[in-house]
């Protein structure tokens, strides 16, 4: 990202914060009208996270059809991106839910669903800790994070239509939903975010690939290339 | 003979194999029993007198020493190929889908064989209010057999990693948490409910539909674990 995006972006993110308690006006109908503003930072959050992680899916995949180590390592990056968002949805979920529910944690099928999220991150990260072997860690990685997405599809977007839940259902894009001046600083707060979120996967990328190339300089394992480690 | 009664055999071969090995050693079965049994009995002393638990604590605590127990025993099967080296040869022999389907097999019934020993001696210990036999009887033998397609591929993985204490437990969990709580849900439904039937039936559905959609995708990536 050139350094006028990076500006860009500060100001924007710092922009839409100002609007979100400055010039959006208190939530009526909840128990604190003040601190439903966190909805405005909580949400995208929550979006990224699951964009993170069908990102992890997709490049696991992408791996697995390619064998391109390059493709491995951005899974990685997905998933490592898809754990940060996730503590912080939970985190600005929960504080929240103290307000509004009198409790931090309910059980509610979502907060269940993010929960199981970090844990299947977590064992993925515990899987890569487990294998020695680079192309043998990618495989099986790649394998566990393919088999994790059904049950992680279940969970997101079943477990809350079979079971009641706290959180609003269809909010987003329906007309009812949420105000249009809510709405309207989410995606912007949205927006930012997701340019941070571009520009974090880049910068962690590089360093991956500068990292490789270290290693091949060093020629500890001359037998992973970044380009063309077909077997 | 067609492709596809081609690894059908192959997969019956691999079943019997496994469980011809396994009647020698008896190491999963034990593993998986003995687990369950003490477990079992653990929870029979802490829970005196059982007639004061409510139906759906010991529904809930039925299925976590069912996943526990299974923890303790499913990724054998693949781990026993590793340790004593026989991996490469059922590669170069059988195809990955036989592999597979066969293992996948072998750890249902070892599944079923686990509730089959499990269940009745934990109704008898603690006193579990059923009230819809046939439900309670097709949410046990459908969830058990989830359990088996959610782990069996995490099984192989778990079988090639260096090392493998206690990652089988940690990898398992959150595939088979969906089957789990579906089934925790239906077995309180089966103990407790007045129409257990129409209150399970979606929890049915779930599980059905869970292996339907997970030994497919497990298929899918099993042959880029199997083969080096």
């Amino acid at each position: 990202m050139s350094n006028i995006a990076k500006a860009l972006t500060g100001v924007w993110i710092a922009g839409v914060i100002a609007v979100a308690f400055l010039w959006l006006p208190p939530a009526q109908g909840f128990r604190s009208p003040e601190a439903a503003r966190i909805v405005v930072f909580h949400v995208p959050c929550a979006i990224l996270t699951f964009v993170a992680f069908l990102l992890n899916a997709a490049y696991s995949w992408g791996y697995l059809r390619t064998r391109e180590p390059l493709t491995d390592a951005k899974a990685n990056i997905a998933a490592e991106l898809g754990m940060l968002f996730a503590v912080l949805a939970t985190v600005t979920g929960s504080l929240f839910a103290l307000e509004q529910w009198g409790s931090a944690w309910n059980w509610d099928p979502r907060e269940t669903s993010i929960v199981m999220l970090m844990l299947v991150y977590a064992a993925y990260f515990v899987l890569r800790g487990a294998v020695e072997e680079r192309t043998k860690r990618a495989r099986l990685s790649a394998a566990y994070a393919l088999l994790a997405f059904p049950a992680m599809v279940f969970l997101i977007w079943i477990l809350p239509r079979i079971v009641e839940s706290l959180h609003p259902s269809n909010t987003l894009f329906s007309r009812s939903g949420l105000d249009p001046m809510y709405r309207l600083t989410l995606w912007s707060f949205f927006a930012g975010l997701l340019a941070v979120f571009v520009w974090m996967f880049r910068l962690r990328l590089r360093v991956e690939i500068a990292e490789t190339r270290l290693r091949q300089q060093m020629s500890c394992e001359p037998e992973t290339t970044l380009t063309g480690a077909k077997r | 003979m067609s492709r596809s009664s081609g690894w059908a055999r192959e997969a019956i071969a691999v079943f019997a194999k496994d469980w011809l090995v396994e009647l020698r050693t008896r190491v999963a079965l034990g593993a998986v029993v003995l687990f369950a049994f003490t477990s079992v009995v653990a929870s029979g002393f802490a829970l005196e007198p059982p007639s004061g638990v409510p139906a759906e604590v010991k529904a809930s605590l039925l299925w976590v020493i069912l996943f526990f127990a299974a923890v303790a025993g499913l990724s054998r099967v693949f781990v026993v190929e590793e340790e004593t080296r026989t991996a490469d040869a059922l590669r170069l022999t059988v195809s990955p889908a036989g592999v597979f389907v066969g293992k996948l097999a072998f750890n249902t019934v070892l599944m079923c064989l686990l509730c089959a020993v499990t269940v009745p001696l934990y109704l008898l210990l603690l006193e579990a209010p059923v009230r819809h036999w046939n439900l309670f009887v097709v949410v046990v033998v459908l969830g058990s057999m989830a359990l088996a397609c959610a782990t069996t591929a995490v099984g192989a993985i778990v079988a090639k990693a260096t090392t493998r204490g206690a990652l089988f437990g940690v990898l398992a969990f959150p595939v088979a948490l969906p089957p789990l709580l579906v089934a925790i849900h239906a077995t309180k439904a089966a103990w407790v409910s007045e129409n257990g039937w129409r209150v399970a039936t979606g929890d049915l559905q779930v599980l059905t539909g869970f292996m339907l959609v997970i030994v497919p995708a497990s298929l899918l990536v099993f042959e880029h674990i199997w083969s080096e």
